[in-house]
């Protein structure tokens, strides 16, 4: 859920300069960061010159840490060592244990909705664990940069429902990132191939990561993507390919029961080597200690490794024909295959994706590595260096949104597939005489039950003025943003009442615990966190400021009265006089005013711009 | 809201589909939230609310059957999916034999051929009752328009009975 509106930090005082903007791809198994420099999108290296920084971060006393050193740790010290995180995002701890029953982790049992995870004596949630993921490669940024960041493009998974979506913006806001959007991966993907050679046509983008998988089919035309249909599995990666030869050795040495964690991580680590060893040769060995201590040697062939992932890559086929027909295309109208992903490296993985569309996958940009230089790309463009772009992205909802009906059944309100934003309203009433409120059970998933959809709020609106039953008309408005996130408003009709709605994400954070973090993370903070949040209501009253007047002299005389712009110009020398103090909530209270005074103003020449630009005439930009 | 002005198209149940392309594609271009990521807070949600309005818009123009209901809202007819019964005999007795040959699909020898003719029979059907929207919606008198109300109302079961064939198909096409 959107729930929050923070001051974002990081803006830039000098609006005319080049701004430093990135892409970051926040990776189940590795994360990077790119930026466009000269023209160029690329990846950001480390001090030793590493791009990939893996996504592993290790808990030790009161330091943390983040990347290689941290994943050396992971199988010495698996307990207080975090790895692919990305999973327990938005998810629940009931969640987590059955899809992966084997963590070495000591969860928080007392906190079944928004996991806890006890490390080194201190207790950390995954947004919490994936903000410094993310911390570690704006500083990266900044670092090799020699500036502040604008903005940050993060990607997610197109699949990704709205408590991951959320968690990912969380976790970037709390890392002290501006997040310009939440772009999907496959979309990134698209970016950059589409700008690389200018293609017109559809292409699928398949992208199969280590613990998530996505399918995207896109339109591109005349610099304009849009996605036709997204489908896949967020729990489907890598990470089940290494779980499986992890059974397989198991099942070949007779190792039964329960093995110790240490022999569990030394097993993935073992079975990940092999899986990328057979990527290149046709047979792989590997040996470890038991929890005896005793040497054990084994070997792998290609063909075995083949048959114990055929299951899992033919339900990513399945996926695609899926996405084919919700896109209403054939196989044959896919003018190219593009692949993403570590896992797309398997051999087999791309001889069943390329027989399966009958074409040549794309390979020629590191599949590690394309997602992040599509989301520098896009970046770039949204941070305002390339005013003139052309380019657009259309995307889509992955997932159907409904919300609970009678009999523990789903009402689809906004279907998947939907391109995005997207505003869909329902009317509700009241089935008691004098009820005051009412519960609504947000849900998302393709399923009838609600059982078996994904919870992701509930909502109760109060306020509700009493009347007899079946009188109160309560519109519910579901708002879903260019982000994917969802938004509900609700009013009650006859009245006019706006409904008062009180949101508790099923899973996940709630808005106190956000804003909670947010402050324990301001205090940490070096710097005085006062006077960075002052500059930026002073810069953000100078852009309110310095928009609404250009606003004026282009449209004011045309779109409103005399009166109506003194009205607007009496708001503007307030906001001039309140952005030169330091009194934070002033500005605040200026900008909300210079809103208001300029409300039906920006909403006439929005419609103005609109009617000007299809009746033909040229409007460069709003 | 009415979608024909918002796309600047004159208000018809035959439209320049062209037209309705190339519009959609420049509104998006002055609306999508993506043009506005450096702009205010107030001026994003305005953008955002008017993207909202043309995906909707785009949606709703694009196919005929929300085209004509839409078209029918704007002359202020009320459709009522839910509260009106059909009153039409022969046709709910069709409906009827096309659901029992739904349900005996999954029998006949070879499943998907069996919901495949089923679908080409709707499908035609179909088409002729969106044909006859079309003569009727180029009038405007009162009469005109309920019976249009009444296609409205009966192309809604076509197409929910075909999106259940589709369902039927999905199952047994190994999704």
């Amino acid at each position: 859920m959107a729930l929050l509106q923070i001051a974002e930090p990081g803006l830039s005082a000098a609006p005319h300069q080049r701004k430093l903007a990135v892409g970051i791809d926040l990776g189940t198994t590795n994360s990077l960061v790119a930026t466009v420099r000269s023209g160029q999108a690329e990846t950001l290296g480390d001090d030793n010159n590493q791009h990939l920084l893996p996504s592993v971060v290790s808990y030790k006393g009161g330091s943390v840490i983040v990347g290689e050193q941290a994943k050396r740790d992971a199988s010495l010290d698996p307990t207080n060592t975090v790895v692919s995180v990305k999973r327990f995002l938005g998810r629940s701890l009931n969640d987590i244990r059955s899809s992966y029953p084997n963590l070495p982790y000591d969860f928080d049992e007392l906190s079944p909705n928004s996991p806890l995870l006890n490390v080194n004596g201190r207790q950390v949630n995954p947004v919490q664990v994936s903000a410094e993921i993310l911390t570690a490669l704006r500083l990266r940024a900044e670092q090799s940069l020699g500036e502040e960041l604008s903005g940050a493009v993060v990607t997610v998974p197109a699949y990704f429902d709205d408590a991951q979506r959320q968690g990912t913006k969380d976790a970037a806001q709390l890392a002290g990132l501006k997040v310009l959007r939440l772009l999907n991966e496959p979309t990134a993907a698209a970016i950059a191939y589409g700008l690389d050679s200018a293609q017109e046509g559809v292409i699928a983008v398949y992208d199969l990561g280590g613990g998530t998988f996505d399918i995207s089919i896109l339109r591109l035309s005349k610099g304009v993507f849009e996605v036709l249909a997204t489908g896949g599995d967020s729990a489907l990666g890598g990470d089940d390919f290494d779980l499986a030869i992890v059974s397989y050795f198991r099942e070949q040495l007779s190792l039964e029961g329960t093995l110790s964690k240490r022999l569990h991580r030394v097993l993935l680590d073992k079975a990940k080597f092999a899986k990328e060893t057979l990527s290149d040769v046709s047979s792989a060995s590997i040996t470890f200690l038991d929890d005896e201590q005793q040497t054990r040697e084994l070997s792998i062939t290609r063909a075995a490794f083949e048959g114990l992932i055929a299951a899992l890559v033919k339900n990513t086929l399945r996926a695609c024909r899926r996405a084919l027909k919700d896109a209403e295309l054939d196989k044959d109208e896919v003018l190219q295959v593009v692949m993403v992903g570590g896992s797309t490296r398997v051999p087999y993985v791309r001889e069943q994706v390329g027989g399966f569309f009958d074409r040549e996958p794309l390979t020629s940009i590191d599949p590690d590595k394309v997602v992040a230089i599509g989301a520098s790309i896009q970046a770039d463009i949204l941070v305002g260096n390339k005013p003139d772009g052309e380019m657009l992205l259309l995307d889509v909802l992955p997932l159907s949104l409904g919300i609970e009906t009678m009999g523990g059944l789903v009402e689809k309100i906004i279907h998947r597939n939907t391109t995005i934003p997207v505003a869909k309203a329902q009317e509700f009433t009241t089935f008691k005489d004098g009820q005051t409120a009412m519960m609504v059970h947000v849900l998302q998933g393709e399923r009838e039950l609600v059982d078996d959809c994904r919870s992701l709020a509930k909502f109760t609106l109060h306020g509700i003025p009493p009347m007899a039953a079946g009188a109160a008309h309560i519109r519910v408005t579901f708002q879903v943003d260019a982000d994917g996130l969802l938004n509900v408003m609700a009013m009650e009709k006859s009245s006019g009442v706006q409904a008062e709605i009180q949101v508790k994400p099923s899973y996940g954070l709630d808005e106190t615990q956000i804003s909670d973090m947010l402050k324990a993370s301001m205090q940490n903070a070096t710097g005085d966190m006062q006077a960075r949040m002052l500059k930026e209501q002073q810069v953000e009253a100078a852009r309110v400021h310095e928009a609404l007047q250009a606003a004026l002299r282009a449209d004011g005389e045309v779109l409103l009265s005399a009166s109506e712009i003194d009205v607007i110009q009496a708001s503007l020398q307030v906001l001039n006089a309140a952005g030169k103090n330091d009194d934070i909530d002033d500005i605040k209270q200026a900008i909300a005013a210079a809103d208001a005074a300029s409300q039906i103003f920006a909403e006439k020449r929005m419609d103005h711009s609109i009617k000007k630009a299809l009746a033909g005439h040229t409007v460069d930009s709003i | 809201m009415n979608y024909f002005a918002l796309f600047n198209l004159t208000p018809s149940f035959v439209i320049d589909t062209t037209a309705l392309a190339a519009s959609y594609q420049q509104l998006q271009k002055l609306t999508h939230p993506d043009k506005f990521a450096t702009a205010s807070e107030r001026d994003k949600l305005i953008a955002l609310q008017k993207n909202a309005q043309v995906n909707d818009g785009y949606q709703v123009l694009k196919r005929p059957l929300s085209r004509a209901e839409h078209m029918l809202e704007l002359r202020g007819v009320e459709l009522q999916h839910e509260q009106k019964t059909m009153q039409d005999g022969t046709f709910l007795m069709q409906q009827m034999e096309w659901r029992e040959q739904l349900d005996d699909a999954q029998h006949a020898v070879d499943p998907l051929i069996a919901l495949e003719e089923l679908d080409d029979e709707v499908a035609g059907n179909s088409k002729a009752l969106i044909d006859e929207l079309g003569t009727l919606l180029e009038q405007t008198n009162d009469a005109a328009n309920e019976s249009a109300a009444n296609l409205v109302r009966k192309l809604k079961f076509l197409f929910k009975l075909r999106h259940e064939i589709e369902l039927k198909e999905d199952a047994l096409s190994d999704f």
